[in-house]
């Protein structure tokens, strides 16, 4: 019955939120202009359910190619910095201080470079969403047990084999990890920057909605790229609990 | 008759800046082994034990001295060497049998036999897992297994590739009193059937005293040999030993070579640690 319970639980959180929110806009009458409420959103969405329906296409496979591409050159860097001890201290800080810098501020340089469109979009997407899948892979990689590492070199092994024989998975549950974090940080890129720099996708969406006052709509915006990344989130979680069941053995246990 | 382990004079200091200091983990060190001797390194922690024994597989070479196995010199990783830790450090998504392989997969004649011969090797580590009673588990996976039985198979893992000497540093230093002991019996067996050449690193006397031909006690800050001591109790040892003034004796003996050097007064000095090494 507790488990039952625990998996219907945000379900449950969630329809008792949107019906004290609902209340609430009902009892005082709040304005449709200001703060729509829960219903008039979903009218909203169905009326428009065509267009949302296009942008929340176009955003999507948008973000899935900047993701794509962070995967990429995430796992790449952080194969680099996990594998070389001169790469890490070189590439840490450096890196550190570009993911501190905001990406919505790359935006207008991207525009110059790219134009309006996709690109900046895709770009802006795996430039927010690299940074936690490297620094996974590294840490995985750099954190071997030395008393493995000794067994292994005394037996001949070339830094390669030991890499590949325990590095690599010894790093998935962080990788996986990492994959669902930075999904729903390509969301947020791929938005933020179609918000001033794209004629199409959600950001888009969100801008002309609510520069027409149509607070429904961008509402029901916001709700197609959480309702996406929450899906994609999921996904990964499937895949991480197939893969690597043996670093949650604590959960899951049989 | 030339020695299987053979150490002369070996000093060992980590980095070129540690040497110009002269500051070395271990100092002089001279010992030998014979042909599948089993020999035990007793000694407080930071003795240099660990160092002892990277130095011995190659992993380290030493400052000055020479060091020779099987009658070569080492000149690196020393391939006819297992090794096994006080962390079993099984690998988490192999099961226990796979776990076992992992050195097939590594050391050359077998690496690049692996796909070949497969099923053969994985009948030999089946076998191994067998001898030190864990039939039943080889598709279990580690974390399935209580602390004792992956210690066991982390043994295993450092015997599959049947190598001529095998380096426990602590092996049996994180289990239980009971368990420990079954282990020890377990590793006496091994040893009595295989006749590798076993070095133990351990700060357990009655363990020492128990499995090992000789016993050498070694003190902190610089690592040296203080005491070597032949144990000549018969084999095979029974369990029961240990509880026999004999056994005791000798025990209690070398705790007493250690308990001299744990007073503060009598800190020794390397003249004075070097006065009291036994022929």
């Amino acid at each position: 019955m507790n488990k039952a319970l625990e998996r219907w639980a945000p379900l449950i959180l969630l329809l008792i939120t949107l019906a004290l929110w609902q209340l609430i806009c009902s009892a005082f009458k709040v304005s449709d202009f200001i703060f729509p409420s829960p219903w008039r959103i979903v009218e909203q969405a169905w009326e428009h359910r065509w267009t949302i329906l296009g942008h929340a296409w176009r955003t999507y496979w948008v973000t899935m190619v900047g993701f794509a591409i962070a995967i990429a050159v995430g796992v790449l860097l952080g194969f680099l910095m996990g594998s070389s001890r001169l790469a890490y201290s070189a590439m840490y800080p450096l890196m550190t201080g570009f993911n501190a810098l905001p990406k919505a501020a790359f935006v207008p340089i991207l525009v110059v470079w790219f134009g309006i469109g996709a690109g900046p979009a895709v770009l802006t997407a795996f430039l927010i969403s690299f940074f936690p899948i490297m620094v996974n892979i590294a840490t995985g990689l750099a954190t071997l047990e030395p008393e493995l590492e000794d067994v292994l070199r005394v037996l001949g092994a070339r830094r390669w084999d030991v890499l590949v024989k325990v590095g690599l998975p010894r790093s998935m549950p962080y990788f996986f990890a990492s994959l669902k974090v930075a999904i729903t940080l390509a969301f947020v890129g791929t938005t933020v920057s179609e918000m001033t720099a794209a004629n199409e996708g959600i950001g888009y969406l969100l801008i002309s909605a609510g520069s027409s006052m149509q607070m429904g709509l961008a509402f029901a915006g916001l709700v197609a790229v959480g309702a996406m990344a929450m899906g994609m989130y999921e996904l990964f979680s499937v895949v991480e609990r197939r893969t690597t069941g043996w670093a949650h053995r604590g959960s899951n246990a049989t | 008759m030339t020695a299987f382990v053979d150490f002369h004079g070996v000093w060992l200091a980590y980095n070129d800046e540690l040497l110009a200091r002269q500051q070395f983990a271990v100092e002089d060190i001279s010992l030998q082994a014979a042909e599948g001797a089993f020999i035990a390194i007793v000694g407080p922690s930071g003795c240099g034990k660990s160092t002892f024994m990277k130095l011995t597989t190659g992993l380290k070479m030493p400052s000055r001295g020479s060091i020779r196995i099987g009658g070569a010199p080492v000149t690196g990783p020393l391939k006819i060497s297992g090794m096994a830790f006080q962390a079993p450090s099984l690998l988490p998504w192999r099961t226990t049998v796979d776990n076992v392989l992992l050195p097939l997969e590594i050391v050359e004649p077998y690496r690049s036999q692996f796909k070949a011969r497969r099923d053969e090797f994985r009948e030999r580590a089946c076998r191994l897992l067998r001898t030190v009673g864990l039939a039943g588990y080889e598709d279990q996976f580690p974390w399935q297994l209580s602390g004792g039985m992956q210690q066991r198979a982390s043994i295993c893992r450092a015997l599959v590739h049947e190598p001529k000497m095998l380096l426990l540093d602590e092996p049996f230093g994180a289990l239980d009193a009971f368990t420990r002991e079954e282990l020890w019996c377990t590793l006496r067996d091994l040893h009595a059937a295989q006749r590798f050449n076993v070095i133990l690193v351990t700060h357990d006397l009655r363990e020492s005293v128990f499995l090992a031909d000789t016993v050498y006690v070694m003190s902190r800050s610089p690592g040296r040999i203080v005491v070597r001591r032949e144990i000549d109790l018969p084999r095979p040892r029974d369990l029961e030993l240990t509880y026999s003034t004999h056994f005791t004796d000798i025990v209690h003996e070398l705790r007493g070579h250690i308990g001299a050097m744990r007073q503060p007064s009598a800190k020794p000095t390397g003249e004075a640690a070097a006065a009291r090494v036994a022929p």
